[in-house]
């Protein structure tokens, strides 16, 4: 397991959602409401990139023509074909037990911590005023 | 024609027969049943055949060989079709008229008095012969009374409704009916059949019967499919559905695309809480004729194993209508379906039916 910074938080405000790669590997980090989270940037479906799709809430039902929009929890919705996956766990709402996309630690570091850690570093000049989005891979 | 597979006659006693039509009732049938109004109606209006365009009854096509005798009167029913084929019970579906009156009073009038008749002039002829309610869908709360009315009388067991009606059969304006009918344990059969409010196609009229024919489980998958999308299996769990003389082979494609297309849009349908294939399996049943299978035993066996067959197949011979059909159950169905398919499914399915013999 590596820590990658990916990107400086102000890349990634709350609210959005951006593709980054590790090697090969294309993940998409969220920002909602200030929780950061990270999973494979690949529907398991199709392959449509989840980065690019709407974060929403969970929408739950007792009984038909009833609606509730739970505010505890939000999922990506997948812009191809609006299957929705779970941005902490990488499980999709409709089959989480088979269909599911790889999820990855993720936190915000200080810039000054990070000349203390071993991470890749490959793209940045990180400032020691800013913070820092790191996935764990 | 190949011989018929060997039989285990002990897995078959207690054989159910979900479609057995006998033939229309007719004016003088029916006046007895009806108020003084709707009798002497019949009579001015010259209410009489109620045959259905879509279910014709005097035409000479597949017909039984001893053409309108065969299902004129319980006897006929009896010799024909119940002593020789071990039937224990029998479950009369009437595919008339009166399931396609526009006037809501006339419907209720037709209905109830179709179901007195089958009450007195076949359900107490011979106690193998049950029977499916007709109700009007085209005025629920007439429907739920009638639903109510025959509650007592476990010899219906089922609400019969053609293929196509007025609107999808999901349609929240059918929901009191659907609650009556749970409440009291009744199963809604399906008949193919067309009341011609609407095209039998979604791009207009068809010019021959054998578009017609082979297009019929389209309407059947826009049937279930909007049972399962309005929350219908939601809303009453003790729900069965019977889809007689619908075919089978198009069922499991049904109920893949629909998983698949519920994955994406269930944000519109949240009700939906588990996959359209599960909710189908639980609560839609299918008759064995006629089934479209070919003729390979292998083959025939990789049908059958797309859907849960040992639990959602009933025995359903169609009686008059000629199918190819041995003793009992199809010749087709594998040894190892016959006492599901034969007894057991259609027992937890007819619900009403419990405390048979």
């Amino acid at each position: 397991m590596t820590d990658h910074v990916v990107c400086a938080l102000s890349e990634l405000p709350p609210g959005k959602a951006k593709r980054v790669m590790i090697g090969t590997r294309a993940i998409a980090v969220f920002n909602v409401d200030g929780k950061l989270s990270a999973i494979a940037d690949r529907c398991p479906h199709e392959g449509a990139s989840l980065s690019q799709g709407q974060v929403g809430g969970v929408i739950v039902s007792d009984r038909p023509g009833e609606y509730r929009v739970r505010t505890d929890m939000k999922m990506v919705r997948c812009p191809w074909h609006g299957w929705e996956f779970d941005m902490d766990t990488g499980k999709s709402w409709c089959d989480p037990a088979r269909m599911k996309t790889r999820s990855f630690g993720v936190k915000i570091c200080p810039g000054a911590t990070l000349e203390e850690g071993s991470y890749s570093l490959e793209v940045f000049s990180v400032s020691l005023q800013d913070e820092y989005v790191v996935v764990t891979v | 024609m190949k011989d018929a597979p060997p039989r285990d006659t002990a897995a078959i006693s207690g054989l159910i027969d979900a479609d057995i039509h006998p033939r229309n009732p007719q004016r003088h049938d029916l006046a007895p049943h009806a108020s003084a109004y709707w009798a002497e109606m019949f009579e001015y209006r010259s209410i009489d055949r109620l045959e259905m365009m879509s279910q014709p009854q005097s035409i000479g096509l597949n017909q039984h060989a001893e053409g309108a005798q065969a299902n004129a009167t319980p006897q006929d029913i009896a010799r024909l079709h119940l002593d020789p084929q071990g039937i224990s019970a029998g479950i009369l579906n009437v595919m008339s008229g009166a399931h396609a009156a526009y006037d809501p009073y006339l419907a209720a009038a037709l209905c109830e008095a179709t179901n007195r008749w089958l009450a007195a002039d076949w359900l107490g002829q011979d106690s193998r012969l049950h029977a499916a309610a007709l109700v009007p869908f085209v005025n629920p709360d007439a429907a739920v009374q009638e639903i109510n009315r025959l509650a007592p009388d476990r010899r219906f067991v089922s609400v019969l409704t053609p293929l196509m009606g007025e609107k999808p059969l999901g349609r929240r304006e059918y929901w009191p009916i659907y609650r009556a009918m749970t409440e009291h344990g009744f199963a809604l059969a399906i008949h193919p059949g067309s009341i011609y409010r609407h095209a039998p196609t979604q791009s207009g009229f068809l010019s021959y019967r054998v578009e017609e024919a082979a297009l019929a489980p389209q309407a059947f998958a826009s049937q279930l499919a909007s049972l399962v999308a309005e929350g219908v299996f939601t809303e009453f769990p003790d729900l069965r559905v019977v889809l007689l003389d619908s075919g089978l082979s198009w069922l499991p494609a049904l109920m893949w695309r629909m998983t698949k297309d519920w994955k994406g849009i269930r944000l519109e349908v949240p009700w939906i809480k588990e996959a359209p294939s599960d909710i189908i399996t639980r609560h839609v049943r299918m008759g064995t004729q006629a089934a479209d299978l070919p003729q390979d035993a292998d083959q025939i066996a990789r049908v059958l194993g797309q859907f849960d067959a040992a639990n959602m197949l009933i025995h359903a011979s169609d009686f008059p209508r000629p199918h190819a059909t041995g003793a009992g159950v199809p010749d087709w169905l594998p040894q190892p379906l016959h006492a599901a398919v034969a007894r057991d499914t259609a027992r937890a399915t007819f619900v009403r039916l419990e405390g048979l013999e």
